[in-house]
């Protein structure tokens, strides 16, 4: 049943007024990310302006999202806009190094200008059974944030169930995360309807319970803006439009910006433009 | 730039009607041609969202089901019998094809015809109809598999088959298919509410060049469908609907060598234990009594749950219905369309009535129809007590009827405590419990942690008041041979 409601959820026909709505909402709702060890502060600096100004008319991203030694790069940047500075950190992809040295590394990040921080769960930890120390990990990343907004990385396509991703993901708003998200992005599972559904049903139960309402990050795998506008109807039916804000709802992407200006493009013109028409960073 | 006004409702998305060309008038399907009825005397079909006449129908009268008898008959003894099994199968296969072709003007049509939401027309009637199709495709000459040996594989003969309009294609399908491939010929009276789609099905035939008389159509009310039953020249009936016809049926046959096939009325139990899931548990009820607006004689219509979680399945269930689409069928957003037809609402409004006559709590979907058409929200009962008429009687419509229990054998005694016996649904998380209760349900099908799936080689059929025989699998497939 989880599958079928997510695919109902994702297939639900988002058009005319509703899909312009869509696509400026995905863009003001974006991480927009790149994480390679090619990365370079060009690079980035690139990224950023692409951000704060996507095309004519169109909104800022919410972050730029990038490794911690480009954070520093990043700020600078991004000073004079509104929009944040996201870096990953805790070992980030495999979050398999000493506690010391992921603090270390979430303080320093946030020393150099990093708004928000994008930790990933000890996979090796959970797996093990050990989540009482999964969940002390996140507590003291979470204090290591200071002021910072955390997203907590499950990494779901290493969890093996969805029974397995909706006890990480209790684990995460548990341990005070601000976001949860699915993944890092590295490994072929990442984003499907059914996690971001689980992860829903999660951050739903957790709000009724405590009154705290807690974000959603998908990340991986969403390139086009069909896929990002059934993502947005699922996260409107499951947890509500109050969901539909870049407070609360993130998506990390490197390429569905290209896609998302293209549709707006052919929405305002009913042309689909070649990719050379849109700027890229 | 500040980010844009977040506000994101879903913009009108109707599937085109393009696809569809009505005709104004609609003969009967007799012997491969297109007839006038008789008498000449015809019926209007309308679009129960609309109450707009969709075109007119011939009524067919007993005189033109002797004929529609009389060419199935040539068609069987002059074509059918005698072809070869593997050139059967290419007819069956080639309707399978003409019919995915054709889906999309299948889909729009039987939601204008009938009510129900495109997404499911789309999703679910067309698709499952064509898989029958082609699963009995594969059936025709492979026979003596299905049944103990090879000279065990004659066919009936001609085959009477009368349908209901929750699914209208879908169940003709179920009963054409492997009749064809078994090498029988048909007369097909679809439900009078919902014959487009049939007639349309008239067209696929001849697209797919099957000989004349081996599948004839003939529509009108239930006095055409009697003139079906009472032919004596027909070798099976098999009927879907209702439990009251069902036993006319069984009365006019009684004494004849007719077969007989009901698949009829059910109020299927819908278990829901402590341990269950509850997300998903709520999915599986939404989709047990509000897919196509509980027209489904299947549908899941008694939830019994677990006195222990009752307040927060209803609280859930209730949050859950606030996000239920109620609108135009044919936007491709809308969760719940039209209800098939003014007496349908009607008696579906008599039996809410009942039921908070009785006492029970009504909940319902706060929504405003729109001034035309048959429509009725999704809705759910609470403090009801198994003696009402809302917990025994088939509501056919999107109305729930909750009722708890204490331990298993209390839900297996009381999903059991009803002369129906179609479905049933358990919920839990443990597969002991799971298999110990669906051992105890007297229902034909049993459906653990899901609900309403459906599959051409799974037997589907019931117990009881809701009929016998089995369609679809291989228990479907031998009904239609002489084994």
């Amino acid at each position: 049943m989880l599958e079928a409601r997510a695919a109902t959820l994702v297939k639900r026909s988002i058009k005319a007024t509703a899909k312009r709505a869509g696509i400026d909402l995905a863009i003001a709702c974006m991480d927009l990310t790149t994480l390679e060890g090619k990365d370079t502060p060009a690079k980035v600096r690139g990224l950023c302006a692409r951000g704060i100004a996507p095309a004519p008319g169109v909104p800022s991203v919410a972050a730029i999202c990038v490794y911690p030694n480009l954070v520093e790069t990043a700020a600078a940047a991004l000073a004079q806009s509104a929009v944040k500075v996201a870096s990953v950190a805790t070992a980030f992809p495999s979050g398999l190094s000493p506690l010391e040295t992921k603090l270390r590394e979430t303080v320093d990040a946030v020393a150099a200008g990093a708004d928000e921080i994008d930790m990933v769960i000890d996979r090796g930890l959970f797996l093990a059974g050990r989540y009482g120390e999964v969940y002390d990990e996140i507590v003291a990343v979470r204090d290591a944030c200071g002021r910072a907004t955390l997203k907590v990385i499950l990494e779901v396509g290493e969890l093996g169930s969805y029974e397995a991703i909706r006890r990480a993901c209790d684990i995460a708003l548990a341990a005070g995360a601000d976001f949860v998200k699915t993944a890092t992005g590295k490994l072929p599972i990442s984003s499907t309807p059914a996690i971001a559904l689980v992860m829903c049903e999660a951050i739903r139960d957790y709000a009724r319970q405590t009154g705290r309402d807690v974000g959603l990050k998908l990340a991986g795998g969403i390139r086009s803006t069909k896929s990002a506008l059934g993502y947005l109807a699922l996260v409107n039916e499951t947890l509500g439009p109050a969901w539909l804000s870049p407070d609360r709802f993130r998506i990390g992407a490197s390429s569905l910006l290209d896609d998302l200006l293209m549709q707006r493009d052919k929405d305002a013109t009913g042309n689909y433009s070649a990719a050379v028409y849109v700027a890229s960073a | 730039m500040t980010p844009a006004a977040l506000d994101f409702g879903y913009a009108p998305a109707l599937e085109s009607t393009a696809s569809v060309a009505l005709r104004e008038r609609y003969g009967l399907f007799i012997g491969g041609e297109w007839v006038a009825s008789a008498d000449g005397r015809t019926f209007a079909t309308v679009n129960p969202a609309t109450e707009e006449t969709l075109a007119h129908v011939a009524s067919a009268s007993a005189a033109d089901v002797d004929r529609a008898v009389r060419a199935a008959r040539r068609g069987y003894e002059k074509y059918w019998r005698k072809l070869r099994p593997a050139e059967r199968a290419k007819y069956v296969y080639r309707i399978a094809r003409v019919l995915s072709e054709r889906a999309r003007e299948f889909a729009v049509l039987e939601t204008l015809d009938g009510g129900k939401p495109i997404r499911e027309s789309r999703d679910f009637d067309i698709p499952q109809a064509t898989a029958h199709f082609f699963y009995h495709a594969g059936w025709a000459d492979k026979l003596s598999w299905a049944v103990n040996g090879p000279d065990r594989t004659r066919p009936l003969g001609v085959v009477g088959a009368i349908v209901p309009f929750n699914f209208p294609l879908l169940i003709a399908a179920w009963k054409i298919a492997p009749a064809l491939a078994c090498g029988n010929t048909v007369v097909l009276k679809p439900a009078e509410t919902t014959p487009l789609t049939a007639l349309a099905f008239a067209d696929v035939c001849a697209e797919a060049d099957l000989p004349p008389g081996i599948v004839n159509v003939v529509t009108g009310d239930g006095t055409t469908g009697a003139a079906l039953v009472e032919h004596p020249d027909l070798n099976k009936i098999s009927f879907t609907g209702s439990t009251e016809v069902g036993k006319s049926i069984l009365r006019a046959t009684a004494g004849t060598p007719k077969r007989v096939a009901l698949e009829l009325g059910g109020k299927s139990a819908f278990v829901v234990y402590d341990d269950a899931p509850l997300d998903q548990a709520i999915e599986g009820i939404v989709s047990a009594i509000y897919f196509n607006a509980g027209h489904v004689c299947c549908a899941g219509s008694r939830l019994l749950v677990q006195e222990s979680i009752a307040e927060e399945v209803v609280e859930r269930l209730r949050a859950r219905l606030a996000t239920i689409r109620h609108g135009d069928p044919l936007d491709k957003n809308t969760d719940i369309g039209a209800i098939n037809s003014r007496a349908q609402r009607d008696r579906i409004a008599e039996l809410v009535q009942s039921g908070v006559d009785d006492g029970a709590t009504l909940a319902q979907v706060p929504w405003t129809p729109p001034e035309r058409g048959y429509w009725y929200p999704a809705s759910f009962f609470t403090n009801v007590q198994p003696t009402y008429r809302i917990a025994r009687e088939e509501i056919f419509g999107p109305v729930l009827s909750i009722m708890t229990f204490r331990t298993p054998d209390e839900a297996i005694e009381r999903a059991n405590n009803l002369p129906y016996g179609l479905a049933a649904g358990v919920w839990t998380s443990s597969g002991s419990l799971a298999l110990y209760t669906a051992q105890r349900l007297a229902a034909g099908v049993v459906w653990c942690n899901t609900f309403n799936q459906f599959d051409p080689s799974s037997p589907f059929g019931g117990y009881k008041e809701s009929g016998f025989g089995r369609e679809g699998g291989l228990a479907g497939l031998r009904a239609y041979l002489d084994t």
